[in-house]
């Protein structure tokens, strides 16, 4: 049996989450993203709508959804704009998960019911300066004194850590040595506004421009011992299995631009004239939307099959890093079809394709590299 | 307190419209239909009565077995509960009609205050608050942009072209409201899910106790005759300004009777 319609609430809320995209987000995140600014307000009325919440119980105030239903909320936002759609993936995947996951009882009850309900925002703080996709080059430290933990060390491209809703972020760092020689890598929380915790300047990035994406400095960061999220020496382990279902997350939300690209040159194909009638009667112009068109149903398919077997409690590795693969270089080649069909307005700020363009690179990058994917299913297919 | 508010649920005045060639009424299958956007403020209006007040929220509607999309949206934003009246015999209904099956619904619900949205998109006939205060034999306060309810008496601000009147009546009332009236809310998913536990009765006319022949198309009021699609839209008229463009601009709005 196979049957790829959603279900009556989550087209509901597919819906809702299109309409709030269109009437909230379209007409002010452009100024946003100009001005390098973060959208706190869209932010806290996603929060209302109960979007950070989605993939967790009620019990710790989430919405009693699941992984599934959050991609399509991201599919939805991002098809509009990926700034506020990355927030949201961030927020959740990286900020409450590892909590909800990992963490204490006490510590789900202390955070989740405000991390749910969009009212703070946790970070993740794993990349340093000196090393992405390579744990073991981590040099950030936490020390046991006292009953505390206290941190040294820094962190380079952390999302949603020094926005006005920022209340945490979760850093991973060396806290011994495994019994092989290794480094015991561990996740510890720290609240925000801890003395040694310094917060950077934003980036200046190419994309995502409205999101918020940081260096965070550790000097001496003393926090309780209980700070602890999950086991000790388990912080990498961890990582690496929320991070599977954050490829699902970076899929839909590949897709939702692609969509994006899409929805706005069929727009300009039949208002743009050219040489006396509509540019979208040429079929250069047509074949183009088409094959964007197919590329963004394709990709769809992908995360729905990966979410699909990661709900059913099935292996899906494979699944989630061919998703998250293809729909992020075909995202990209949307953006640039679309950018194409726009012509020379394709290349001004004030059309969404703009921002697409530029949104779109960035999806090739995180989450695991396009070079990462193909090196983890040529694994699993057993090759090399 | 138990608020009613009138859902209708139309085609989407956003997408395209059609009416039907076979009987000249709305075509529905073929339309996106959604819940009528002025309905939406008055969903909002009296989900922020019961936030103050207390009380129950119904939701009643007219329509076919699809209108159960605009009853669920109703009820994600809070809505309470619902009442869907849905018979093949309604189809084609005028105004007059369709008051005729509500006043019936509403006269087996109990309530304080019945709430709808001004007009409605596709008919736009907006006489069905007057209409259902005759039926009933209550106030009717129309096109309303601010409410208040205190205790058994209802204030509103009943907006005109050129400014407002201040309107007070006893409950039982029916009001109907504009979108300047509220901000309505997005249902959360939290509010979705919900939705799908809260009791909605589906009833016939027979369970209304209306007379199938008194309602439908071979005895409305009034039906569609004859109807064509928008003429394209003209050339245009381009004025060349050669010192008397303004001149020529007010020429031509005055021979069109725009001034």
């Amino acid at each position: 049996m196979l049957d790829y319609r959603l279900d009556d609430e989550t087209e509901t809320l597919r819906k809702v989450v299109r309409e709030f995209a269109l009437e909230v987000v379209a007409p002010q995140i452009g100024d946003f993203y100009e001005r390098d600014e973060f959208p706190t307000d869209i932010v806290r009325q996603m929060g209302e709508l109960g979007l950070f919440g989605l993939p967790f119980p009620e019990e710790y105030g989430g919405s009693g959804g699941d992984y599934f239903t959050l991609c399509v909320a991201l599919e939805e936002l991002a098809r509009v704009d990926s700034s506020v759609a990355i927030t949201l993936e961030a927020g959740v995947s990286l900020g409450a998960m590892p909590i909800y996951r990992f963490g204490t009882e006490e510590q789900k009850q202390q955070w989740l019911p405000r991390l749910c309900a969009g009212e703070a925002l946790g970070a993740f703080g794993l990349t340093e300066p000196g090393g992405g996709s390579d744990a073991g080059a981590t040099k950030t430290t936490a020390k046991l004194e006292d009953g505390h933990w206290v941190l040294n060390g820094s962190k380079a491209f952390i999302t949603n850590s020094g926005t006005d809703l920022t209340e945490l972020v979760i850093a991973t760092a060396v806290t011994g040595t495994r019994p092989d020689g290794g480094k015991e890598i561990s996740a510890i929380l720290v609240p925000s506004g801890t003395p040694g915790l310094a917060v950077g300047k934003r980036y200046s990035k190419v994309g995502w421009n409205a999101s918020d994406t940081r260096e965070l400095s550790f000097t001496d960061v003393r926090v309780p011992e209980e700070n602890l999220v999950g086991g000790r020496g388990r912080g990498y382990a961890q990582f690496l299995q929320i991070l599977d279902e954050g490829r699902i997350a970076i899929s839909a939300l590949a897709v939702g631009l692609a969509q994006g690209c899409v929805d706005e040159s069929v727009k300009y194909a039949a208002q743009r004239e050219a040489f006396g009638r509509a540019i979208g009667k040429n079929q250069a112009v047509q074949f183009m939307i088409a094959d964007m068109e197919v590329r963004a149903s394709t990709a769809r398919l992908a995360y729905y099959r990966a979410a699909e077997k990661m709900l059913r409690g099935e292996p899906f590795k494979r699944e989630a890093s061919i998703a998250k693969l293809y729909s992020s270089e075909m995202a990209m080649e949307n953006a640039r079809y679309a950018t194409q069909v726009h012509g020379g307005y394709g290349f001004m700020n004030e059309f969404p394709v703009g921002r697409f363009y530029r949104d779109a690179k960035i999806l090739e990058i995180g989450e695991g590299t396009s070079e990462v994917q193909r090196m983890l299913i040529a694994r699993d297919l057993g090759v090399g | 307190m138990n608020i009613v508010v009138l859902v209708k649920q139309v085609p989407d005045s956003g997408s395209e419209r059609k009416l039907d060639s076979s009987d000249n009424t709305v075509a529905r299958a073929s339309a996106d239909n959604v819940i009528n956007e002025m309905d939406e403020y008055a969903i909002e209006e009296a989900l922020t009565v019961k936030e103050s007040q207390g009380g129950e929220v119904t939701v009643l509607t007219v329509g076919p077995g699809s209108a159960t999309d605009a009853i669920r949206k109703a009820l994600s934003m809070g809505a309470d509960k619902a009442v869907h009246v849905t018979d093949d015999a309604v189809h084609g209904s005028c105004a007059v009609q369709t008051s005729a099956v509500i006043a019936a619904a509403l006269q087996q619900l109990e309530y304080d205050l019945v709430l709808c949205g001004a007009e409605s998109t596709d008919g736009q006939v907006s006489v069905m608050p007057a209409l259902l205060s005759e039926r009933l034999g209550i106030p009717h306060l129309s096109g309303a942009r601010k409410l208040t309810v205190e205790g058994t008496t209802v204030r509103v601000e009943r907006q005109t072209d050129g400014g407002y009147w201040m309107l007070e009546s006893s409950l039982p009332a029916i009001v109907s409201t504009w979108d300047t009236i509220n901000e309505p809310r997005y249902p959360s998913f939290k509010g979705i899910m919900a939705a799908k536990k809260k009791p909605v009765e589906t009833k016939s006319l027979a369970d209304l106790g209306v007379d199938p022949a008194s309602v439908g198309l071979a005895t409305a009021t009034s039906r569609v005759l004859d109807f064509a699609g928008r003429p394209p839209k003209g050339e245009g008229v381009k004025v060349a300004d050669e010192g008397d463009g303004a001149e020529k601009l007010v020429g031509y709005l005055a021979a069109q009777k725009l001034v």
